[in-house]
């Protein structure tokens, strides 16, 4: 007889558990979910940046054949928003049109050629009001206010200094500024936004099907906009693909889409396009960046004072976090003391940007690591020196009160700094190797970067857990778990069946999991700061040992035994070596006989302590379990002819804690880092007077497999206390490095360093000739 | 106006009403049902609704309905046999070329499409296959080794 043993699935490539599903098309994604008799929904948009409304005439709209349901916003007067401080946001605007596509009437008609036609009936009239299009046009002393109650259109001003910062400036033996500006940047992601909102006017009930990371929240704001009790709704998340961020806030989609569901006492599809995704938005600011690092000798950093403005759109959104993320997360990454940070997020008469991956952290990140490594070089210091002299000693309290307790960022940087060979090559390139052409220059360039992993206190406070989980065991002895993560791609749900097969020593064919409903499964916060690893991950362990406590219980009554003498080997339960024992199925059935199915619950809460300080206003903000940390060197070669850098080859560690599953960990540091490679290379969300000019993806310009680079991984373990397994984040952590790990690389090709993003071949172009100008004329003795 | 087309679909002659006007991709999704075609942009720029017309990989949302008459139209749903992955499904489902999934449909017709021609394809001739489908989990880094791992499953006897 073969020895059982109990089935280990940590740490391995295992393929995601729903990926048959999406490699055969049977895997159904909202605008999939196609029903008879659904009507076609349609957004009429104002063509103006910043009007008064004088008047939406729908009269002639509504004459037309076909049509069943007009809404504007007469129809709610209910204002929306992801934080609870900041819900000015209209599913329909009221008053005010603040951007060039917001909302403003919406039709439901028999199809969509009659829904479209409808949209050209309505008449929408409105005195223009002067617009701002950039955060310093909006902050002018002379601008009106977007929004009443935000005068100068702040929308948040963050101030904090730590230290002293004057004194640690002047202690310093090189003190060196740069301004940096990062274009805004849109996820992007693959599906277009879409919702089925299905109203049943018998029951008052309503069923919205939305390509959201977020039920629970949608589940909120459409509470709150249709002035429903919230036991009427019910939110399903059918597969989503993809969203980076943009979905982690209900969005005037699926609001609306439950409006015209209910007005016409039906069921209501409605599919944007993809120019109106990119305007619904909620992408990554503009930002701009004046940074100012002290350096000591020995490559201690001394003081750091950074600004940052950011051009946050018509709406908050996430605006207020995402300014606060960009100060509170200079820290944790090095030994910080002596930090000044003064963050404006502005209102402007563009469409709101919101969490794009990496949230509020990357461009500022950039900013650091690309004047990091113009001052060690400055300075005569390795790059990578200077971040060894400015490591954490992990557990520690960051002088904002982020805790650290795990810290593999030393092992990322070793792994780069040997696997790129980077002590032997770096600087060494740049005169080229003989094999390329002359106008071919060469170089690497290093960077850090970090992320939390799930944000310590969730937005909306309730007291409740973090996550909880639950698990289903009957009579056929597959276990169900019940789950309202969000799986948007990052795997989730595999994650989820791993944990639970794992703590149970079973194979993960007998785990089934049920996500996306909120009928059936447990709410969930939702996938948004890299949490459900971390906290839904959790809780599924806790789940799965409340189970594995019922059935050794159950064992034990059945081999008359004493719970602690039951050996657990996932198919075989046993009390001692010499015991036959009992299947897993014998186990089951004694476990039902008295009690029926049965349930468990597990739940995850954070922990006081990581719950960031109170030193500034919003301190909270940065507060997370765990951290993870990412180190990239990259290589490129510059044409001197073009000025188009082609990247090379990356190599980037991530520390995330454990790699729960090597594959998907490996999937998701690779899609981060060409995140990033996107964002500093070609991509920039262009506005002409307020027109999002890039609205597609011929002009927003997103890497092809042509233009991408291997990515070699390097998984760092750093085992985090409190992680599931130790695991921390890995989707996240290794964007931000990739930005400066570029510019720092192709200032090592050409001594051109660009602060500026993205680094598109006219910027490199148009610097080469700048210094070809300048070198000429100090030839010809000066001007 | 409304003309009769007929087309050899997955393998299966069928005859349908459609009007001048309907796109290939909105003819399979919405008078088919076919939904694992996607459309993932206003025309043209993501390669998410790529089908196999006669093996050749093309964008449905760029062809008419119409002009495939009588000819060989293969989606996603195609590919499987007896409902076993086809080589092309296993890659991509093995090795993480799939993330969020909704790219992958294009993806897949495009390497079955590209497997079809030439089954032992170099990276470099799998980027210029690709070239026009857009993905945005990946990196495309697996999305080639997927490929890659789909030919050596052909070379096995698999169908792409």
């Amino acid at each position: 007889m073969n020895e059982i043993v109990p089935a280990h699935n940590i740490g391995d490539y295992v393929p995601m558990i729903d990926g048959p599903e999406k490699v055969s098309g049977r895997a159904k994604y909202t605008a999939d979910v196609l029903v008879p008799n659904t009507l076609a929904g349609r957004i009429f948009r104002s063509p103006y940046s910043h009007a008064e409304i004088l008047d939406v005439d729908v009269s002639e709209a509504a004459r037309l054949s076909g049509v069943k349901a007009i809404v504007t916003g007469a129809d709610c007067d209910k204002g929306f928003g992801v934080l609870p401080i900041a819900r000015t946001e209209y599913p329909l605007a009221r008053e005010r049109v603040r951007y060039r596509g917001e909302p403003v009437a919406a039709v439901a008609a028999v199809d969509d050629a009659t829904a479209k036609e409808a949209l050209r009936r309505i008449k929408l009239k409105v005195r223009e009001l002067p617009a701002y299009h950039t955060a310093r046009a909006a902050m002018a002393p002379d601008a009106i206010a977007i929004h009443d109650h935000r005068p100068h259109n702040i929308e948040r001003e963050v101030l904090f200094e730590l230290g002293d910062v004057a004194a640690a400036f002047a202690s310093a033996d090189l003190v060196r500024e740069g301004t940096y500006n990062c274009a805004e940047v849109c996820q992007n992601q693959m599906e277009m936004h879409a919702a089925l909102a299905d109203y049943d006017a018998v029951r008052d009930r309503i069923t919205v099907h939305a390509s959201t990371q977020v039920p629970y929240y949608v589940h909120l704001m459409l509470a709150q906009i249709l002035d429903m009790d919230m036991s009427r709704i019910r939110v399903v998340k059918p597969h989503v693909g993809g969203g980076f961020g943009c979905r982690t806030e209900t969005l005037n989609v699926e609001l609306i889409a439950a409006l015209l569901a209910r007005k016409t006492g039906g069921r209501v599809r409605l599919v944007v396009n993809r120019e109106e995704t990119f305007i619904t938005h909620r992408g990554r600011p503009e930002t701009d960046i004046r940074l100012k690092l002290g350096l000591r000798k020995d490559g201690r950093i001394a003081g750091v004072e950074c600004e940052c403005i950011m051009r946050g759109g018509a709406h908050s959104g996430y605006g207020i976090v995402t300014i606060l993320y960009a100060g509170s997360m200079l820290y944790a990454i090095y030994d910080l003391h002596n930090v000044k940070y003064v963050g404006k997020r502005v209102l402007t008469n563009t469409p709101p940007c919101g969490a794009f991956r990496g949230h509020g952290t990357v461009d500022v990140r950039f900013a650091f690591e690309s004047l990091l490594d113009q001052m060690a070089g400055e300075m005569g210091l390795d790059p990578i020196a200077v971040r060894r002299a400015n490591y954490l000693q992990a557990p520690t309290f960051t002088d904002n009160d982020l805790m650290v307790n795990s810290y593999g960022l030393p092992e990322c940087v070793d792994w780069v700094e040997k696997e790129s060979g980077w002590k032997e090559r770096k600087g060494k390139l740049r005169s080229g190797n003989g094999l390329k052409k002359d106008h071919i220059r060469s170089g690497l360039g290093f960077a850090c970067s970090h992320y939390i992993s799930g944000a310590s206190k969730p937005v909306n406070w309730t007291g409740e857990p973090h996550a909880t989980v639950k698990i289903k065991l009957d009579f056929d002895g597959s276990i169900v778990v019940l789950s309202g993560a969000a799986d948007i791609g990052q795997g989730s749900t595999t994650i989820l069946a791993q944990a639970v097969a794992e703590v149970l020593g079973l194979d993960l064919a007998r785990v089934r999991v049920v996500t996306g409903d909120s009928e059936l499964v447990p709410k969930d916060n939702g996938s948004y700061s890299s949490r459900v690893t971390f906290m839904v991950g959790n809780a599924a362990i806790d789940a799965a040992n409340n189970l594995k406590a019922v059935l050794i219980a159950a064992a034990a009554r059945k081999l008359d035994a004493k719970p602690e003498e039951i050996e657990c080997l996932g198919e075989l339960y046993r009390a001692g070596a010499q015991d036959k024992g009992l299947t897993f199925e014998e186990v089951v059935t004694e476990a039902l006989r008295d009690a029926g199915t049965i349930t468990v619950t597990g739940n995850y809460s954070t922990i006081p302590e990581s719950h960031g300080g109170k030193k500034y206003r919003g301190a909270a903000i940065g507060g997370t379990m765990g951290y993870s940390y990412s180190a990239q060197v990259v290589e490129v070669s510059v044409d001197e002819e073009t000025g188009v850098v082609t990247v090379d080859k990356v190599w980037v560690a991530h520390d995330c804690g454990r790699a729960l599953n090597r594959l998907t960990v490996e999937g998701q540091v690779q899609g981060s880092v060409w995140m990033g490679l996107g964002q500093a290379m070609t991509e920039e969300a262009a506005y002409h007077d307020g027109l999002m000019l890039t609205a597609n993806m011929l002009d927003y310009r997103v890497p092809t497999i042509q233009d991408s680079p291997p990515i070699e991984v390097g998984i760092v373990e750093s085992i985090d206390p409190h992680g599931p397994f130790g695991a921390k984040e890995a989707g996240e952590g290794s964007l931000a490095a990739f930005l400066p790990a570029l510019t720092n690389a192709i200032a090592d090709a050409t001594g051109l360093r660009f602060n500026d993003l993205p680094v598109t071949p006219d910027r490199v172009f148009a610097a080469m000739e700048k210094r070809a100008r300048e070198a000429g004329r100090k030839r010809n003795g000066g001007a | 106006m409304a003309r009769l087309l007929s087309l050899t679909l997955n393998g299966r002659a069928r005859t349908d009403a459609v009007s001048d006007n309907l796109l290939l991709l909105d003819y399979l999704r919405e008078v088919v049902g076919l939904t694992g075609t996607k459309t993932g942009c206003d025309g043209g720029e993501c390669g998410a609704c790529t089908v196999l017309i006669d093996d050749r990989p093309r964008l449905s949302c760029l062809t008419l309905a119409g002009t495939v008459a009588d000819r060989r139209v293969d989606t996603i749903e195609s590919l499987a046999t007896d409902g076993r992955l086809s080589a092309v499904q296993l890659g991509f489902h093995e090795k993480l070329g799939s993330q969020c999934g909704y790219c992958t449909p294009g993806f897949i017709m495009a390497s079955a499409g590209l497997l079809r021609r030439n089954p032992r394809p170099s990276e470099d001739e799998i980027r210029e296959a690709l070239g026009s489908n857009i993905c945005r989990c990946t990196g495309y880094v697996k999305i080639i080794e997927a490929v890659q791992h789909a030919a050596k499953l052909c070379a096995q006897g698999l169908a792409p």
